[in-house]
């Protein structure tokens, strides 16, 4: 028996998604608040080594407070908590960055509830499910389970691990991990078999083979994942840290060995006073200190770990699980993209094109009949089919309302049909060939002939065949045909052609023939099709572009899929998957929505751009620092160097001031930037390679030279600085 | 003809030179580099040395070579330096004490040729001719191979295998420098340089006093001076002195010597990789920097407004008057931007910008052109640093030639724009605190400061070339500047083949509309802002206390 069960876990809200643009969640000053605590926690030495920037930056502030309690000024101080803040402000981006991942991750924790499992035993895949052997089950917690038990699972009740479902068909309520209400169908056999620990059966009974070890469920994983618990440095992080640190020892070089250059020119000029910065022992510690702290790359190496947290909390947001942050990375360096045709190329559902009447029926009575078994059936080809027989035929929209005592007959996946039983005794179905003509032979009626000839065609054009049939004074017959078609969907043709401006081919995988395929790869306007292709077709298309190393990302979801997921750069599996794919990818899409993969894509991308821009900017920012600093430390000594005080501030020490308190507040100011990426646009690397470094290099050129100064104008009156 | 038309005439055609050069020198060079075939000489050399020419070797062994060769030319150069006057053609000279010796023998194989003793006081014509010439060739033939080594870890693909270094040195010296200083020697005479062994004459002059006239080996030694970029002067005077420079169209062909190996580099660079709109980039970036450097110096020479400079029409101190203010910026900014170190005027005596340019120019790593084979692998390296900031702009894993710049990439990069920065930082500093060293300084002030910096820029950068105003052929500064130089010359030269290296490991990405263009002006932009941002911002601190002082009144 199953524990109580908490409340349903709230269903996360999406994103909103626009065409072309990745969006990110906004920062909500709120999570700015409740994120401090932490930030103040991140302090702690020994986990900021890891951030040699943000360390040099501590080591500093602590140097100065020491400094200024020794000779206390307001300078001193006002400095000393500028650099303070300067680290505190780094600790919250990641703070907050984490703290998104957090919620997430308690949401999903509520779903992890103390479950009873009922084991069955001495029960093999095949043999029947008997009363016997359900009641007979035995009792044990979740966390007991072990890989291989089978569990009996039954209406109302959450599904104890992750298993693949080998005995019956049920209807699953996935919320919990997924946020999408509505149930999905999970069965035995075929690709749809896998379940997920923590959801709910909600109809019908089956038995689930236990996939999965201890405390290693899909549950678990996504909630290291969503909290940063498993993040490592990806492999262009490591490389940018590297770059970062080497800067700043230079830079710790450039500072440190000024030190004995200041001290012969201060002796040198014996006439010049005493200063702020400079006195007889060389530059003061607390204006050191200051210079090191702003030409070190502080804004990218505060930023940089929130970036890459929020970039996976974009694929989050998106119901995207990336089991590594390597793979994120790749998705922005795919060369070719394998696109299933559908779902992803064209509508899932197939929409109804045309009526043919078979056996010498009135095209007007299929389409009369073909509206009726369509009038309760609320799957958008059951709405196309009512559609086309009012534009077509000009049948009126009826209502379930309008045929007292009529019985629906929902569609199953035993019968393969769905229909009405009106209450004149007049039974209407339409469904796959095979269901409808074994009904209507079933009740006596005859076949004609053409039924198979035209069923045939419609498959060889790519189409669906959905035959109509009906029974009149218990006579079944065949009225005829509706030929459901592929419709690609709205927007992919610009979204190719935006794929290939980045650089990236197109493959649409089809099992159709290479006649259908061709025409829906040109009406797509994808690049490239593969034609009937079985797994091993898949599998050797993705080596021979590895070959070229070229990277390839591509969606699968059923177990022979498997190996082609595990060997593409980048494999979605989709939820709805088996268990088989979701271990064999390097991403899960909660959703499971094949045209993710653009998205993944582009964030990949995106991720890439927030890091390479905000380097380019905190680097391009020490231009005005140094023309803020350089004068306010030496000019007293040489008078001419005060030609290099362009900004014309106000004192030295306002100056340098100045100069701290913008070093900190661009952190600040770009906290939203690094959580939600900077804008993403596809379109050619010269193109945006130009727009970036057009913002982020001259902008961060140009724009301290205005923020210093503003600060400079506000903080002279500040009592205490000259 | 006015001066100021001499000066256009001067420029145009030295430009013209250059880029005829450019296109056959470059992808001669390629040839050589790429070409199967052994010459018979250098066939006698492999077996005397027991090389196996065809057989290539790994970047650690490349490197290796380098240093064991390298090690072996210093130990060598000490001893000949120690004992030059028990060897015949010494002049008489005493043997070098032991620091001066340490330091000239690592100032000659690191192709710097930083000079602590005046050539025609110090060294005899055999220690000249087979002792510092020859590592004149050398090393810059060293330089060469470590650059032909990174073009091919950018070239080759899913190979450990950079080229055999032996093979590399061997045919740098037989086939590029060799031909050409036999050429141009024969020129040099022609112009009136000596090429002797005769010892000192002692003449009468017009006016009646003696004045002792140095003979020597000058022309052979000259040429390898330039086109090495090595810069040791056979004399003090260096460039300044008749004999080593004597008339104006001597003082162009060393200025086009001096160039003409670092601006053909791109375009080998470009035939070896495969696209020679790289080496355009390349060299294109190189020649603007080379143009905004010599048009601040010229400027700020030509603009003083000093009253003695008002009334001469320009810094005329310190130059010659025979090739005159423009022409000697002109040489000032080809051997600060190279690793050449010569001078034709004395760079003490600049004005403070002017000064303060000779001085940037180094600190930018001498990337245009730079020294032979220094230079390209300089610039490739800055290169590498922009195309993976770049690349991360444009949304990908950076990749500079289809090769991924990943960890280890940018590890061995930036470990490289470290080195010289921290020689160059740490040594000024250190020689600023101690009150003996700081003795040394000839001036006091910004000026004496400015002494200081450019001595260990020009040590840290393999430069050569002196500020002057230093008296530094003490134990201290002997030891110092030969640290400065070893380290700055061969640490690199560490990471550069430990960057080949990995690059030739890589099956290269191919190439499509998503692949940064490292071949467009945007991206020519940003290389030369990442040289100045990155690079030369990082003396700003220095500079403001040394020659911006002085300058801004």
């Amino acid at each position: 028996m199953t524990a109580t069960y908490t409340e349903r876990p709230a269903v996360r809200a999406r994103a909103p998604r626009t065409p072309g643009r990745v969006s990110g969640g906004l920062l909500d000053p709120k999570q700015l608040w409740q994120s401090t605590p932490d930030a103040f926690r991140k302090l702690d030495p020994r986990t900021l080594w890891r951030n040699p920037v943000m360390f040099i930056c501590e080591v500093g502030a602590v140097f100065t407070t020491v400094l200024t309690i020794a000779n206390s000024s307001v300078f001193g101080w006002l400095i000393t908590i500028w650099l303070w803040l300067t680290v505190l402000f780094a600790n919250l981006a990641e703070a907050v960055a984490e703290g998104r991942g957090k919620a997430q991750a308690d949401t999903l924790r509520r779903a992890k509830t103390d479950t009873m499992a009922r084991r069955i035993s001495g029960w093999q895949i095949g043999q029947p499910v008997t009363a016997n052997l359900v009641s007979g089950a035995e009792s044990v917690p979740a966390p007991q389970l072990r890989q291989g038990d089978f569990v009996v699972i039954e209406a109302g009740q959450l599904i104890p691990a992750d298993g693949d479902v080998v005995d019956g068909v049920a209807s699953v309520d996935e919320s919990a991990i997924t946020g999408e209400s509505a149930p999905v169908i999970r069965e035995s056999g075929g690709d749809r078999s896998a379940v997920t620990g923590g959801t709910r059966v909600l109809s019908d009974r089956i038995v689930v083979h236990v996939t999965q070890k201890p405390g290693e469920s899909f549950i678990d994983r996504m909630i290291a994942l969503v909290e940063g618990a498993a993040r490592q440095k990806t492999p262009n992080e490591i490389a940018l840290n590297i770059l970062l640190a080497s800067l700043t020892i230079i830079f710790l070089l450039a500072v440190a060995t000024l030190q004995p250059l200041a001290i012969f020119s201060k002796a040198n000029q014996p006439g010049v006073p005493n200063s702020p910065a400079l006195d007889m022992h060389g530059v003061t510690g607390v204006v050191l200190v200051s210079l090191l702290v702003c030409l070190i790359p502080t804004t990218i190496g505060a930023l940089l770990s929130a970036i890459g947290i929020a970039g996976m909390d974009r694929l989050v947001q998106r119901n995207v699980l990336a089991m590594s942050g390597r793979a994120v990375e790749a998705a922005g360096d795919v060369n070719t993209l394998l696109l299933d045709k559908t779902g992803t190329i064209t509508l899932g559902n197939r929409q109804a094109s045309e009526f043919i009447p078979v056996g010498g029926a009135a095209a007007n009575e299929v389409a009369d009949a073909a509206q009726l078994s369509s009038i309760a059936d609320e799957t958008p080809e059951g709405r196309s089919v009512v559609v086309l027989a009012k534009t077509a035929y000009g049948l009126r929209e009826r209502d379930e309302g309008e045929l007292p005592g009529a019985e629906f007959v929902p569609f199953s996946a035993q019968t393969r049909m769905s229909g009405v039983d009106l209450a004149d005794g007049r039974q209407v179905r339409k469904g796959a060939a095979t269901a409808v003509t074994a009904w209507v032979r079933d009740g006596g009626g005859a076949v004609p002939e053409d039924v198979g000839s035209t069923v045939d065609g419609i498959s060889a054009s790519g189409g669906t065949p959905l035959v109509v049939a009906e029974r009149v004074h218990d006579v079944p017959r065949v009225l005829g045909v509706i030929h459901l078609k592929d419709v690609v969907k709205e927007g992919m043709r610009e979204r190719f052609d935006e794929m290939r401006r980045m650089g990236i081919r197109t493959v649409m995988i089809t099992g159709d023939n290479p006649l259908t395929a061709r025409a829906i790869a040109d009406e797509a306007g994808v690049d490239d099709f593969l034609a009937e292709a079985t797994p091993e077709d898949k599998m050797s298309l993705i080596k021979k572009e590895q070959q070229g190393n070229k990277l390839v990302a591509m969606t699968g979801d059923g177990t022979n899929d498997a190996p082609a997921l595990a060997q593409a750069d980048v494999g979605v599996a989709m939820n709805t998957g088996t268990s088989a794919a979701k271990e064999a990818g390097n991403m899960v899409d909660l959703d499971s929505d094949p045209t993710k993969l653009i998205e993944i894509v582009e964030i990949g991308k995106q991720l890439l751009i927030t890091r390479g821009a905000l380097t380019t900017f905190s680097i391009a920012n020490d231009v005005a620092k140094y023309f803020a600093i350089i004068p306010a430390m030496f000019a007293g000594v040489y008078s001419g160097l005060d030609k290099l005080n362009i900004m014309r501030l106000h004192s030295p020490e306002s100056a340098i001031l100045s100069a701290v308190i913008f070093n900190a507040l661009i952190i600040v100011a770009l906290i939203p930037l690094a959580l939600r990426g900077v804008r993403y646009r596809p379109s050619s690397a010269a193109n945006m390679l130009r727009r970036n470094l057009y913002i982020y290099g001259v902008g961060g050129l140009i724009l301290p030279f205005a923020g210093i100064k503003i600060i400079d104008l506000i903080i002279q009156f500040i009592p205490g600085i000259r | 003809m006015s001066s100021s038309v001499a000066v256009f005439l001067f420029l145009v055609l030295l430009v013209v030179a250059l880029v005829l050069t450019y296109r056959p020198f470059g992808d001669y060079m390629a040839r050589v580099f790429t070409s199967a075939r052994h010459l018979r000489a250098e066939r006698v050399i492999y077996r005397i040395g027991g090389v196996d020419p065809d057989s290539e070797q790994p970047w650690p062994r490349y490197l290796r070579s380098v240093l064991a060769f390298s090690l072996i030319s210093v130990l060598f150069l000490y001893g000949f330096l120690r004992l030059q006057h028990k060897l015949f053609l010494s002049l008489g000279f005493p043997g070098m004490s032991p620091s001066l010796s340490f330091n000239t023998a690592s100032s000659f194989v690191t192709n710097t040729n930083w000079q602590a003793y005046s050539g025609e006081s110090a060294a005899g014509y055999l220690v000249q001719m087979a002792g510092l010439a020859v590592q004149n060739f050398v090393s810059a033939a060293v330089g060469i191979a470590v650059a032909i080594a990174l073009v091919r870890g950018f070239a080759r693909r899913r190979t450990d295998k950079l080229g055999n270094f032996w093979v590399d040195l061997t045919r740098t010296v037989f086939r590029i420098l060799l031909p050409i200083a036999v050429v141009f020697a024969i020129v040099f005479v022609a112009a009136g340089m000596v090429q002797n062994f005769h010892d000192f004459h002692t003449v009468t002059t017009l006016t009646g006093g003696k004045q002792a006239i140095p003979g020597g080996p000058v022309a052979s030694q000259e040429v390898i001076k330039e086109l090495g970029t090595n810069g040791g002067g056979f004399f003090n005077a260096n460039s300044a002195h008749p004999f080593e420079n004597p008339t104006n169209w001597t003082n162009f062909l060393e200025i086009y010597l001096i160039l003409a190996i670092g601006f053909s580099l791109p375009r080998t660079f470009g035939r070896m990789v495969g696209d020679k709109r790289q080496g355009l980039l390349i060299v294109g970036v190189m020649s603007l920097l080379m143009a905004v450097s010599f048009g601040l110096i010229i400027t700020a020479q030509l603009t003083h407004h000093g009253t003695v400079p008002t009334a001469a029409g320009g810094s005329t101190e310190g130059t010659e008057t025979r090739f005159g203010v423009p022409q000697s910026a002109v040489f000032a900014a080809a051997t600060t931007l190279t690793s050449t170190g010569a001078v034709d005027s004395f760079h003490d005596s600049y004005t403070s910008f002017g000064g303060m340019i000779t001085i940037v120019n180094m600190g930018l790593g001498e990337i245009a052109p730079g020294g032979t084979g220094s230079g390209l692998y300089g610039i490739l390296i800055l290169a590498v640093l922009s195309v993976f900031v770049a690349g991360l702009m444009i949304g990908r894993t950076p990749e500079y030639l289809g090769k991924k710049l990943g960890g280890r990439e940018i590890k061995f990069a930036s470990l490289y724009i470290l080195t010289t920065p921290a020689c160059v930082l740490i040594g000024t500093g250190i020689a600023m605190a101690l009150p003996g060293e700081r003795a040394s300084m000839l001036n006091s002030g910004p000026h004496g400061l400015s002494e200081v910096l450019y001595a260990f820029m020009s040590a840290g950068n393999n430069n050569g070339s002196a500020f002057a105003g230093l008296s530094v052929n003490t134990t201290w500064w002997n030891t110092a500047l030969a640290l400065a130089m070893l380290i700055a010359r061969f640490l690199p030269m560490v990471f550069v083949l430990g960057l080949a290296g990995s690059l030739a490991k890589q099956e290269p990405v191919p190439e499509s509309v998503g692949t940064l263009p490292t071949y467009r002006p945007q991206f020519a932009g940003m290389l030369t802002g990442v040289a100045l941002i990155v690079v030369a911002l990082t003396y700003l601190p220095a500079l403001a206390l040394g020659p911006l002082a002085e300058g801004l009144h």
